[in-house]
């Protein structure tokens, strides 16, 4: 049985992304007991699957290194992996919550030495580069993950590949007798930091995401720009492995869209053009960007980023929404759809089409176990009803990283003020 | 009818966007256009050939105030009604009933072109399918083939005579309509009657507004 430290003094926080990780960690360091849920086998979430953050082209990982060590420095925060919160009952002050947790099938002797993955012969799809490779059944989520250890994939418990992953642990590590448990704690405040999935693009139905090899998303695009992704970082289109020196982008794949999401994204814009960079750093004057949108939403002080990348004259932009990609002999996609300045018709054949889909909360407000005021698009919006539950991050809203850490902050300075009224109640 | 054109020029002034908005059916969609161009994007027909405008460019016109070449311009009137760009519009913009309100605005105030086929054929089918309840497609072919002549007329039939044998030996076209003896309704009166209430209220609701 899993054993954790809670009473109603202590904070839950719900997803362990930036925005999770940020709320618990800024809890915790003004002296408050915090447990933190998520239900990946690591910590990080989606900002650990980007190659690089926009404005200042720095890698993800840097920030996460620095969050990870004020985590492990750290004795107040619990975290729980592979975890969901499946109830919650009580009010403001005294919730109690129980999560379900999934079995790793590996303990916490793993040394992340590798030798299982060696020994397992089944291969699944690698969730963390969004399926775009294969990784073995016994896996470390990602280089940089935490905890440090292996997870055992359930769909080879009970065969001879389990019983492989075991023989070659030298540490006793693998545990294949562990099962779910649903243990129960509780908590002052909650905060729910659930964030954001990348809208399904095969819904777009005249995008034919799922009909074209080389019409891929924004997130996978991040995922083949990154070193540690499925193509060690080159630029290779799916079809045929050929360069893919000519990227067209397009832009509200699905955001601004009564059909699809009826909000505006706000880092896809942003997210594109930061892309344009990944395909000039990687075949210079010959990799080509065009970027087809509505208009450009750069926000605030991110103008500037915007100019320098419309200077650049391997990047052009057309006005136009894409009204439909086909497919040439050559398995190019090819854009279609009027440009509306001047209103004239273009067919386009670019080598890759990278589709900058939008934001929906991985957790829907009306989804979330507890009685919480939310949105259209299912953001939890700030409200009395909630009592002591506070949204953080992009379940609230589209938010880049930069505002999503804010808006954890304010979270958890929020829940602070709750578990303080407890422990004055308590005195 | 150009009476009315100048009456609404007048009561409009230079604010063409307010009297589609009030005027035409479904014209206060326009002002929710974004310019996106999906409608265009999206539309089946080759508009540079056929068109003057596709619909985006069309509704920025009307908020730019270009009446003239809004109402004058045949691009309503090529709208095939495949309701593609309806379906896909990210504002929900019912861009094909826009198409028709503002078609059907222009041709109310005199202002539509002349000659134009697809006004030809509504005006003709309407009135020919009116008449008994159902349509005189013989009738209906002559009256579309002879529009501009005889030479031309003759010559379309001419043309299309291997469909008209192929209608005729599969009974989707009786030669004898051409004579009027035709198939029609059972209550003929009941329809007239039907269709004079509704044109009485169309007409009033329309005057009410024009006088608004």
């Amino acid at each position: 049985m899993t054993s954790v430290v809670a009473t109603n003094q202590t904070i839950l926080v719900v997803g362990g992304g930036i925005s999770g990780m940020t709320a618990a960690l800024e809890a915790a360091e003004t002296g408050k007991q915090v447990v933190l849920v998520e239900s990946n086998p690591y910590l990080g979430g989606r900002t650990v699957q980007l190659y690089r953050y926009f404005p200042k082209m720095c890698h993800p990982t840097c920030g996460l290194e620095i969050n990870l060590r004020r985590l492990k420095a750290n004795p107040r925060i619990q975290v729980l992996t592979l975890a969901e919160v499946t109830g919650i009952s009580g009010t403001k002050g005294a919730y109690s919550v129980s999560v379900k947790l999934k079995p790793r099938y590996v303990n916490s002797n793993c040394t992340a030495c590798g030798e299982c993955g060696k020994a397992v012969q089944t291969e699944i799809d690698d969730a963390f580069n969004y399926n775009l490779g294969k990784i073995k059944a016994a896996y470390l989520p990602s280089s940089m993950a935490y905890p440090q250890r292996y997870v055992i994939d359930p769909s080879i418990i009970g065969t001879a590949d389990a019983d492989r992953a075991k023989a070659a642990c030298k540490y006793d590590a693998v545990n294949l007798d562990d099962k779910e448990e649903v243990i129960s704690l509780n908590a002052g405040a909650i905060v729910w930091a659930t964030g954001w999935q990348p809208y399904a693009a095969e819904k777009i139905v005249y995008y034919g995401y799922d009909r074209f090899p080389n019409v891929i998303t924004n997130v996978e695009f991040e995922r083949l720009a990154d070193p540690h992704g499925p193509t060690g970082g080159k630029i290779l289109r799916p079809s045929d492995g050929k360069e893919a020196k000519n990227v067209a982008f397009i832009q509200c794949a699905g955001s601004r869209d009564e059909n699809h999401l009826r909000h505006c994204s706000r880092f896809c814009c942003m997210g594109s053009l930061k892309q344009t960079h990944y395909v000039q750093e990687a075949f210079g004057d010959a990799g080509k960007s065009t970027i087809y949108y509505i208009d450009i939403r750069a926000i605030d002080r991110f103008e500037d980023f915007y100019q320098k990348v419309q200077a650049n004259p391997n990047v052009s932009f057309v006005k136009s929404k894409v009204a439909r990609i086909t497919q040439d002999k050559e398995g190019n996609p090819v854009c279609n759809g009027v440009n509306v300045e001047g209103y004239k018709r273009y067919a386009t054949a670019h080598d890759l089409v990278v589709l900058a889909v939008g934001m929906e909360p991985s957790v829907k407000g009306i989804d979330i176990p507890a009685e919480v005021m939310s949105d259209s698009s299912g953001f939890i919006m700030a409200d009395p009803a909630n009592a002591g539950i506070f949204g953080a991050g992009c379940a609230t809203n589209a938010l880049d990283v930069n505002r999503s850490v804010q808006s954890a902050t304010a979270a958890a300075l929020r829940a602070i003020q709750v578990v303080n009224k407890v422990a004055r109640a308590e005195v | 009818m150009s009476d009315l054109n100048q009456k609404m020029a007048a009561k409009y002034q230079n604010n063409f966007l307010k009297e589609i908005e009030e005027q035409a059916e479904m014209g206060e969609w326009v002002k929710m256009c974004m310019q996106c161009g999906l409608c265009s994007g999206s539309c089946p027909t080759n508009f540079q050939a056929g068109w003057d405008h596709p619909p985006q460019e069309l509704f920025m016109m009307i908020r730019a105030g270009k009446r003239d070449e809004v109402l004058k311009s045949n691009s309503m009137w090529m709208c095939t009604s495949c309701y593609n760009c309806y379906v896909r519009c990210p504002r929900k913009v019912p861009v094909t009933h826009v198409m028709h309100g503002i078609a059907e605005y222009a041709y109310r105030i005199g202002q539509s072109p002349k000659n134009q086929p697809t006004q030809h054929l509504s005006k003709t089918f309407w009135d020919n399918c009116t008449k008994t309840g159902r349509v005189n497609e013989v009738k209906l072919t002559q009256s579309l083939y002879f529009k501009d002549g005889i030479g031309s007329g003759i010559k379309k039939a001419m043309e299309m005579q291997s469909v008209a044998l192929g209608l005729v030996k599969a009974k989707r076209l009786n030669l004898l309509e051409a004579v009027g003896i035709a198939h029609k309704c059972k209550d003929i009166k009941g329809i007239h009657a039907m269709l004079a209430k509704a044109n009485e209220l169309e007409a009033k609701r329309k005057a009410e507004k024009a006088e608004a």
